[in-house]
């Protein structure tokens, strides 16, 4: 038996740690899930594990003896693979399944590697994931799920260990996962250590064999899946605190209907969504990845415009472009913190100021004592930690960067504020304040569209949730009825309960 | 990307006392490395030529440098919201030719021979926007096809022949017109002993300059290259931010070309091709000067003025001129090691 043993590992992105000394052992032949949050750590322990980043501190070992893993090769010659999360991002999707599956001999083998011989290998590598496809058709064809087995059929193209699967069932349909069960059933017979990212509990109640959950950067639980309850891992897995915070008992007035949408088209899924936020009032968009979520989020503030129109306080309006949206009073903060929120080379001020810069120009010329003046007092208000304000947003931790990206709607003073994710990535200190500046601005009568797949999040201070499933809304709940398992049966299809018992 | 931003150094415990040195030494010379290269290059060829430090010399290197800071400032602003034009050069090209033939074949007034060709050049930056802006096409690969364009436009028209006073025409006779005085105090003329274009280069740096730092403009131009997606997000109109930049870059161009006209007195044909290198260089200088590691319009200018400088004092010291490139690429090439080093820490 070989075990593989990370100790005390140490992580950390300019001043933001995200592994504060993390244990964590994996034996062959068992199913180990990892479990965690948003943010808890679990991608940095596997990519620091894969080789793709490198540890600040810790030990890693192979059957007690020091292993070396600081490249993706090191990784791969211990034996370790990792079937990621975004398939697209480890497969040639221009080239066949069999020149994928068999990648590695085309970086180890020798020169010339004869197409009859690929394709016969290729074909014993899909049996084995029970993939009943033709090796010789361009991988551009292949739905996701057979994507991610392709993706496994590479990983065991060579004499594997241990395999990291990063949220696997995240796209996929119940039968498809289903399959992908089996799969990983069968390569845990033939003595191969998984290790299974998920924050799916009832998957991971059925699959594996050991849980060690992450929170904020250390390891909350680690036990045997058959001693402990899902509970128990909720409340490792969120905290105490959180779970506190999160009960929310008072009831909003609410006022006139502010955003409404009408079969309104999502360019980018080609569904049609209606919906509708009334002053004061939290709306809760859920869903699982893939269900549309971003898209519709994206399509009401014209990010991704629609040809099709909104109506705002009653009025009709067309958001053909960000700028639209803004000036009807409409703010987003979306889900790529740093590719789309904030710009990570400009200051606090600046950062702040962007959608309402005109208010500080004169004659064309930026005011910047004002401009600062203003800026430092909603640095005050929203609680955003750096040491002055002339700060680089780079330099701050992910909670504070949320921060800015939340304030600047704020300096416009609009009325309907769209959250895509705001919690991804970010400590339990930041979610508290995040938390409260949205309920801040339910209490000042704004409307409040909450997009996340956190439904512990949803069910905390909604008022009012929808559910999103393949591009269209398939239910709706309201605060006193909803449940995990009702929103989890609308996100998935109506498929949850009848698969995982 | 983001995993490749994130890999950090480990850094070897035995190297700490070397680190520490370093450490002073790396910021110091990443903010005043170019200045010191200049003051070192200054003194250099002042002490193998007495001839290099005199007044003379002096404005004889800024007038050289004007033109190409001129079509640097261009290249400047399309760099900084993101993108890059290449076809500064041929633009300049055809507002040399432009305004000369105004002058020569048609006789027309300098206000006509300085407005036409901006208006031209106006035009081409337009060009430039579509395909960047409405087609989406690559910065670098639109404004390349639009340089072989310009190019081959200018070209034609001259039909590949040079516009000077008193140049035969095809159809017989003489040019009608000539280079006008007042055309080439332009590229001549003195104003207390300062060479007019280094007045209109400075007056271009400086204003740009403030335009750049102190405006809403200036400051939505720097943000659409810095984030374009985020800049979207946050309501700023980030194509038509990159579209008022190529129309600023071919303004300068063309800016660049009359001033070379009026400083030659003829209308060259091809005379920007040469510029646009050296342009392209003097904005990537200008990167590093102050560590600021972003384009701008002071950086431009002393990265312009290193140029001239170098190519000044090597042809002093009977440098021959296909040797000078090579002087040239590797300033170039330790500007930018300088930056990226820095941006990589």
């Amino acid at each position: 038996m070989t075990i593989l043993s990370l100790t005390s590992i140490q992580k950390s992105f300019g001043e933001q740690i995200v592994l504060k000394g993390v244990d964590f052992t994996v034996k062959s032949g068992e199913v180990h899930a990892l479990l965690g949050a948003n943010g808890a750590g679990k991608s940095t322990l596997m990519k620091i594990l894969s080789g793709d980043y490198e540890r600040d501190g810790g030990v890693i070992t192979l059957n007690e003896k020091e292993l070396t893993i600081n490249t993706p090769a090191h990784a791969k010659a211990a034996g370790i693979e990792m079937v990621v999360q975004e398939v697209d991002t480890a497969l040639v999707s221009s080239l066949s399944i069999a020149e994928n599956v068999t990648m590695n001999t085309f970086i180890k083998g020798p020169a010339f590697f004869s197409w009859k011989k690929r394709y016969r290998v290729a074909q014993e590598l899909l049996n084995r994931v029970g993939l009943k496809l033709d090796p010789a058709i361009p991988l551009s064809r292949c739905s996701l799920a057979e994507k991610q087995l392709v993706l496994i059929a590479k990983a065991i193209s060579e004499d594997i260990s241990f395999i990291i699967l990063d949220e696997p069932t995240a796209a996929l349909s119940t039968k498809e996962a289903q399959h992908l069960f089996t799969v990983l059933r069968e390569l845990q017979k033939q003595d191969v250590g998984i290790i299974y990212i998920s924050h799916r509990l009832p998957e991971i109640m059925e699959l594996s064999t050991r849980v060690t959950v992450l929170k904020d950067g250390y390891v909350t639980l680690s036990k045997e899946t058959s001693h402990c309850s899902s509970e128990e891992i909720v409340r490792a897995m969120l905290g105490n605190e959180l779970v506190e915070l999160l009960n929310d008992e008072e009831d909003r007035m609410l006022g006139d209907t502010l955003l409404e949408a009408k079969q309104f088209r999502i360019p980018s899924t080609g569904e049609s969504v209606s919906l509708s936020v009334r002053e004061g009032e939290i709306v809760g968009v859920a869903g699982l990845v893939g269900a549309g979520k971003t898209e519709t989020a994206r399509a009401l503030f014209g990010a991704d415009p629609s040809k099709d129109s909104l109506y705002m306080k009653g009025k009709k309006i067309r958001v053909s472009n960000p700028q639209k949206a803004i000036s009807a009073g409409i703010g987003f903060v979306p889900e790529e913190r740093r590719k789309e929120g904030i710009l990570v080379d400009y200051n606090v001020v600046e950062n702040l100021t962007l959608p309402v810069l005109k208010q500080f120009t004169k004659f064309g010329f930026i005011q910047r004592k004002q401009e600062k003046t203003e800026a430092e007092k909603w640095i005050k208000q929203l609680g955003i930690k750096t040491q002055k304000s002339s700060l680089l947003l780079n330099h701050l931790s992910g909670g504070n960067q949320q921060k800015a990206s939340i304030g600047k709607w704020l300096l416009t003073d609009g009325d309907v504020f769209i959250f895509d994710e705001p919690t991804k990535g970010i400590d339990v200190g930041a979610k508290q304040d995040v938390f409260q500046c949205i309920k801040n601005l339910a209490a000042n009568k704004k409307g409040v569209l909450y997009f996340t797949s956190e439904i512990q999040e949803l069910l905390a201070f909604c008022d009012r949730i929808l559910v999103m499933y393949d591009g269209k809304i398939a239910g709706e709940l309201n605060k006193h009825e909803a449940t995990t398992e009702k929103i989890m049966h609308y996100a998935t299809g109506g498929h949850y309960g009848t698969v995982r018992s | 990307m983001a995993q490749y931003v994130h890999k950090e150094h480990v850094e070897n415990d035995l190297n700490t006392s070397k680190l520490s040195l370093q450490e002073k030494i790396f910021p110091f010379l990443y903010r005043y490395g170019t200045l010191l290269v200049i003051l070192l290059t200054v003194i250099g060829f002042s002490l193998a030529n007495d001839k290099f430090l005199s007044y003379q010399n002096f404005t004889d290197i800024l007038r050289s440098v004007s033109i190409i800071t001129l079509l640097a400032i261009g290249v400047t602003i399309s760099l900084i919201v993101g993108g890059f034009d290449l076809s500064v050069g041929s633009t300049a090209s055809l507002a040399t030719v432009t305004s000369a033939a105004a002058l020569v074949l048609y006789r027309q007034e300098t206000i006509v021979a300085i407005l036409i060709p901006i208006a031209i050049g106006l035009l081409v930056g337009l060009l430039n926007s579509f395909f960047v802006v409405k087609v989406r096409l690559p910065d670098l690969l639109a404004t390349l096809a639009v340089m072989y364009i310009i190019n081959g436009l200018h070209l034609t028209f001259t039909k590949g022949f040079s516009i000077y006073n008193n140049m035969p025409l095809s159809e017989g006779g003489t040019a009608p017109g000539v280079f006008l005085p007042s055309f080439l105090y332009i590229g001549q003329g003195e104003i207390w002993s300062v060479p007019v274009p280094v007045i209109i280069m400075l007056i271009a740096v400086i204003v740009v300059h403030i335009i750049l730092q102190q405006t809403r403009f200036g400051r939505l131009l720097y943000i659409t290259g810095g984030n374009e997606e985020a800049a979207r997000l946050s309501g700023v109109p980030v194509q038509r931010y990159k579209m008022y930049a190529y129309l600023l870059s071919a303004f300068f161009a063309t800016l660049a070309g009359i001033l070379l006209a009026a400083r030659i007195g003829t209308g060259q044909v091809s005379a920007g091709a040469p510029l646009l290198m050296d342009g392209v260089a003097a904005a990537f200088i200008g990167f590093s000067v102050f560590g600021a590691g972003k384009p701008n319009v002071i950086g431009t200018f002393v990265g312009a003025v290193l140029i001239g400088i170098l190519l000044n004092g090597l042809t002093m010291l009977n440098v021959p001129y296909y040797a000078q490139d090579i002087v040239k690429g590797s300033i170039l090439i330790g500007a930018l090691a300088f930056m990226y080093y820095e941006k990589k820490k």
